[in-house]
């Protein structure tokens, strides 16, 4: 598909991430809190109807995420979503709020998708002394 | 379909649906998988050159249909709030009241204006919230290999293991932040 139809795609992604509030740091206190059904609503959702659609493409299953390489013994998912984890509710966005924030004009956002550049830099400089 | 029920905050079992409709469209489309965060190694690569090996790779080649996916989610935040309007995010009477005990009293932004904003960067706690709470976003994202899109969405559609891990990660690390961390940071202890 030509580049525009993925940015179409983007648009249509970030308007939703928008519309169902998935972008407000509140969204995000309220999930952390156990306090509404509203963001496992959507996580679940969207996870059975990928599940669903994907099982009747019949792709195969196993293909790396985001071109990453081996997996290593694992130390990697746990250890890196754990950092992660502390920076979503810092922040109140994961990496797709962080720039639909900017979008929709929230522009000091900038200062944390300067400071995530900064970590994957950081990460990418250490990558060789951290346990994977 | 009326304008207005889109302006209305999108109910779970619409927004969730939409969205895990991008998993099977993006591998029809071009035999991609959802991932927000490989974009920021993308744009380091992209700056940066060759320079690191976790950033030697032709960042082009692989990367330019999600550069231009995430220019979209750009423009898609534009829209959604500038055509579509946002109004108060209706929270929870307890996440309101458990926020407004550590502080927090303008509940009518997206974000909470106190704590994210230009005028709150130049106090610590804002600096540490933004630029802190970025560089972990960022530095676990690659570390873990992918975010909430692509380990939680796309990885547990295709029953991946390593994506389960990492989503139990990502909610140990914003449970202790939530519930330690935020409340500490905020002077509430």
């Amino acid at each position: 598909m030509a580049l525009i139809g993925y940015l179409l795609l983007g648009l249509v992604f970030g308007v939703t991430l928008t519309k169902a509030e998935v972008v407000s740091w509140f969204r995000i206190q309220e999930m952390f809190r156990f306090q509404a059904f509203h963001m496992y609503g959507i996580i679940g959702s969207a996870i059975a109807v990928g599940a669903a659609a994907r099982l009747l493409l019949r792709r195969p299953a196993a293909v790396a995420l985001c071109g990453e390489e081996a997996e290593g013994k694992g130390y990697r998912y746990w250890l890196g979503g754990a950092i992660f984890g502390v920076g979503w509710a810092l922040t109140g966005a994961c990496p797709g709020p962080l720039f639909v924030l900017v979008g929709g004009g929230v522009t000091v956002m900038l200062v944390a998708v300067a400071g995530a550049l900064a970590g994957t830099l950081a990460y990418g400089y250490w990558r060789g002394r951290l346990p994977h | 379909m009326h304008l207005e029920s889109l302006r209305q905050t999108w109910p779970w079992y619409v927004a969730g649906p939409i969205i895990g409709l991008f998993v099977p469209v993006l591998l029809i489309a071009g035999d991609k998988r959802l991932g927000i965060s490989g974009n920021l190694r993308h744009l380091c690569a992209a700056a940066l050159g060759g320079r690191i090996d976790f950033l030697r790779y032709d960042w082009r080649g692989t990367g330019a249909w999600n550069l231009a996916f995430l220019l979209g989610v750009v423009l898609g935040g534009w829209v959604g709030v500038e055509l579509l309007g946002t109004r108060e995010i209706a929270i929870a009477a307890e996440t309101k009241a458990a926020l407004g005990s550590l502080g927090v009293r303008d509940f009518s932004g997206l974000v909470p204006r106190e704590l994210i904003s230009w005028e709150a960067l130049g106090t610590w706690r804002g600096l540490l919230m933004l630029a802190g709470g970025g560089f972990l976003v960022g530095f676990g994202t690659a570390y873990a290999g992918g975010c909430t899109s692509g380990h939680a969405i796309n990885g547990l559609s295709h029953f991946q293991l390593r994506s389960l891990f990492a989503v139990i990660g990502f909610f140990a690390g914003g449970l202790a932040a939530t519930h330690v961390l935020l409340p500490y940071l905020l002077g509430a202890r």
